[in-house]
């Protein structure tokens, strides 16, 4: 640990700054603690835009095909709900719809940022080393902010200067570097009110995810919606929303950036206020009391289980419902949209018929819920080794708990907890579908169908990530590596004419496309096969390996 | 069945290092004993292998009959462990942790738990995430205590204890002492060891390098006093359990055998006490003058 440089520096800051005391040296400790980081991801973010204009201007070479992108783009809810409205045929319009996760990046990185050198710290108890010297009490959150609040607009800055230098236009490249270190700079702010609010950091960091992943899905809504239909107002409830209707290189809207400033100073203001009225080490939300004596049922490791994995369950759960629902309603809508196109419909309904569009639609958008799924089940099965390295594996296995039944324990939910979320999408997405087009019946099975048969696919990702930590204990975070891997096939394997041997190494390439594509059991079960073999092979390594509980 | 923990020859590697290097232990049924020696010395890596958690790569480890790594779910029934690092489960309160791990373990005694929530003064209602280091220790050596159980593996247990508490764990081991449970106490604190402990065993760099009841360990111990006097001394340097001598005028250094002091004081006071400190020894000068080859550098 580095709170050495604080303490020393702190001391040659000779004028009493008050609340403030210190913050050059906590900005110092902040810069040394995330040396590696945070330049990663300011840099990797205004890396991947400018290469996105570089791309695009290779395959979209002309005004034309330009034109045509940009009207399939407006006509495809689903690039709509995913990555944000599309404001105009340039090249710079185009880039900035297909950078728009950045957004969203930006801000979740400046969002965690914030809570891992203010409330992670005050939980672990550094805040409160530090506390204890010449640091006023405001100066942890200053730090913090100051250091965040520069790390965005050095990446706006980059991005800004990049996109100039790949020849778009100077203004909406400012306004693009502008509003990616706006939607960064809100969300720290976001960071900072959540902070003060719980005791612990897990917590905080679920109120700050549960932010965002709000104005996202209002956003989403919204610009699938349009912005001319009433819903499409939903836009201008969220953040990221506003990031995004700046509208870099289509005639850019300053003022949207007076929001963005007004959210941002309301925000830290009432973390200040908030910061001002508790404890260091307390939340303004009160700390519950728990039993005094565990409930009958907490006799198992299943049932502990149980207990550490509800909420993850719960949120990935309501999350994927959410998502299955806003793409359920916007699925029908595309229908009437292929029908300003005479040949399109022509040409879809001789392939599968009137619905083709929407089935089509809904089967395309299922790999994102497979992919969120994914997730979901690596972190789960990795539960297991951030209990060992926690030393929280320890007193459980030293009771009459064996490893095959602890390691299941938690097993249960890599696989079975995916399940649950992809059955709950499917079911709201089918059930809103259906209530729109007016045939829940018909629809719900299929919609269901179409995600659960995702779940051969999930669940080898929970099988590679079991198998590194049975085996390669110290290697199991590389099985996020293999999701990013095969995530990057699927969305962007096609596109870019990968050859198939490349394109089969993803799981999810072997997923049939439902509802509207044929069933062939074969794929299906050799990926249930490898799954089987990945998990036996975990669980053996297990058995055999020593506990490693630091890194 | 005369021995709880029998040990020779275990050997345990870690890359490079080498954290088990030959390791004999022999801890008898019904006992109290020691296992003493400073950080790093292998005394954690010892009780992971008993509990299987470690595998051993050479060596041989016996623990209440059986073998720790195969039949470690059937041994786990009849034992309890408290590790020196606690941590818990955040969102659990401490009396939820208390009754799972009694319950995985198989079994807790009611009675004995609200005697020792008493005792250690400990709100089971909690969450974990608010306890402080010593109450996270205290969750755990209740969910130990509280099980019926034949031995007791305690790793550094008094470690975030106050000294009040710490007064609270001597009384409950001699409580288990009485009751006839095997406790195997890993500690680097000697006055510990020495209250609680039957029989000791030294560890250093992996190896035991001592091992007997405290009267053999006895010649280990050795309190260094500093004395300013009225009268220059005699006869100190021809006491028995007298040590590394130093005389300057009225000044005297010395260490001596604890067995010896009061007979050391009684000469002191007789040419007219002064000024008097009086330290107990560190395990770690222990272990230096005890290993170390020139004696020389035990007097600094």
């Amino acid at each position: 640990m580095t709170t050495a440089a604080p303490q020393t520096s702190a001391g040659r800051w000779p004028a009493p700054l008050g609340t403030l005391a210190g913050t050059g040296g906590l900005v110092r400790l902040i810069l040394r603690r995330d040396r590696v980081i945070l330049p990663l991801w300011v840099l990797v973010l205004a890396v991947l835009p400018i290469y996105t204009a570089v791309g695009i201007d290779q395959l979209y070479a002309t005004p034309e095909s330009l034109r045509e992108l940009y009207g399939t783009i407006v006509a495809t809810p689903g690039l709509l709900a995913l990555l944000g409205p599309a404001f105009d045929a340039t090249l710079g319009a185009l880039t900035t719809w297909r950078a728009g996760l950045v957004f969203t990046v930006v801000a979740l990185a400046s969002l965690l940022t914030v809570i891992r050198h203010t409330r992670a710290d005050e939980e672990a108890g550094r805040r409160e080393l530090l506390g204890a010297t010449v640091v006023g009490r405001n100066a942890p959150l200053a730090a913090v902010l100051l250091v965040v609040f520069a790390a965005d607009l050095v990446l706006g800055a980059l991005l800004a200067a990049g996109m100039i230098g790949v020849g778009l236009p100077a203004t909406g490249s400012v306004a693009l570097g502008l509003a990616v270190a706006a939607a960064g700079w809100m969300f720290a702010a976001v960071g900072a009110v959540v902070a003060q609010l719980t005791d612990g950091a897990g917590a905080a960091r679920g109120l700050g995810l549960g932010t965002l992943g709000l104005a996202y899905l209002l956003r989403a809504a919204g610009d699938t919606a349009g912005s001319d239909s009433r819903l499409g107002s939903l836009s201008w409830l969220s953040p990221i929303g506003w990031a995004q209707q700046t509208r870099p290189y289509a005639g850019e809207r300053w003022w949207v950036f007076g929001l963005a400033a007004g959210f941002v100073v309301v925000l830290t203001a009432a973390a200040v206020a908030l910061l001002a009225r508790r404890d260091v080490g307390a939340g303004v939300l009160p700390a519950r009391l728990g039993p005094a004596e565990a409930a009958p049922s907490l006799r198992s490791p299943l049932a502990l289980a149980w207990r550490l994995h509800r909420g993850m369950l719960a949120g990935w759960t309501a999350g994927l419902a959410v998502m299955g629902a806003v793409i359920g309603s916007v699925a029908d809508s595309v229908n009437d949209l292929a029908g300003e196109s005479a040949q399109l419909r022509d040409l879809l309904e001789r392939i599968g018929g009137e619905k083709a569009l929407s089935d089509a639609y809904i089967s395309g958008t299922m790999v994102i819920f497979a992919l969120a799924a994914a997730g979901y089940a690596i972190q789960a099965t990795l539960r297991l080794r951030a209990e060992e390295e926690g030393l929280r594996a320890e007193p459980v296995l030293a009771t009459a708990v064996g490893r095959l039944q602890w390691a299941t324990s938690h097993l249960v939910f890599g696989l079975l907890g995916p399940a649950v979320a992809l059955a709950a999408a499917g079911l709201a997405e089918g059930l809103v579908y259906g209530l729109v087009g007016g045939d829940v019946g018909r629809e719900l099975p299929r919609v269901l169908a179409g995600a659960l048969v995702q779940l051969p696919a999930v669940l080898v990702l929970a099988g590679i990530a079991m198998a590194l930590f049975g085996l390669l204990p110290r290697l199991a975070a590389v099985s996020w590596a293999a999701l990013a891997t095969f995530a990057f096939l699927a969305l962007f394997g096609p596109l870019l004419r990968l050859s198939h041997w490349v394109l089969d190494l993803a799981p999810f390439t072997h997923i049939p496309r439902l509802p509207g594509g044929a069933v062939t059991a074969t794929p299906l079960v050799w990926l249930l096969v490898v799954t089987a073999a990945l998990v036996a092979a975990g669980l053996a390594g297990f058995r055999r390996r020593d506990l490693v509980s630091s890194a | 069945m005369s021995t709880a923990i029998s040990i020779s020859g275990l050997v345990k590697t870690f890359g490079p290092t080498r954290a088990l290097d030959g390791l004999d232990l022999e801890v008898r049924t019904g006992e109290v004993h020691g296992f003493l020696g400073p950080n790093g010395a292998g005394k954690t890596t010892t009780l992971r292998i008993l509990l299987g958690l470690l595998r051993s790569d050479a060596g041989r480890a016996e623990l209440l009959g059986g073998d720790p790594w195969r039949d470690a779910v059937a041994l786990h029934r009849r034992l309890a462990y408290v590790p020196g690092d606690v941590t818990l489960w955040p969102s659990l309160s401490g009396g939820e942790v208390i009754d799972l791990l009694g319950r995985l373990r198989g079994g807790l005694d009611p009675k004995r738990r609200v005697e020792l929530l008493e005792r250690f003064d400990l709100d089971p209602r909690k969450k974990a995430r608010s306890y402080s280091k010593g109450n996270r220790q205290k969750v755990a050596l209740i969910a130990a205590l509280a099980s019926d159980v034949e031995l007791l593996l305690l790793d550094e247990p008094t470690a975030g204890l106050d000294p009040l508490m710490e007064a609270a764990f001597r009384e409950v081991v001699a409580d288990e002492r009485h009751s006839g449970r095997t406790v195997l106490l890993s500690s680097h604190i000697l006055a510990e060891v020495e209250a609680l402990c039957d029989r000791v065993s030294i560890i250093r760099a992996g190896r035991i390098v001592e091992s007997g009841t405290l009267a053999e360990l006895r010649h280990l111990t050795r309190t260094s006093i500093q004395a300013e006097l009225a009268s220059p001394p005699d006869g100190l340097a021809a006491l028995p359990g007298v040590h590394d001598l130093q005389v300057d005028g009225t000044r005297v250094r010395l260490q001596v055998d604890t067995a010896q002091l009061d007979e050391v004081l009684r000469h002191l006071s007789a040419a007219g006490v002064r000024g008097l400190v009086s330290q107990p020894p560190t395990l770690e000068e222990l272990f230096l003058r005890h290993y170390q080859a020139e004696p020389a550098g035990v007097a600094r």
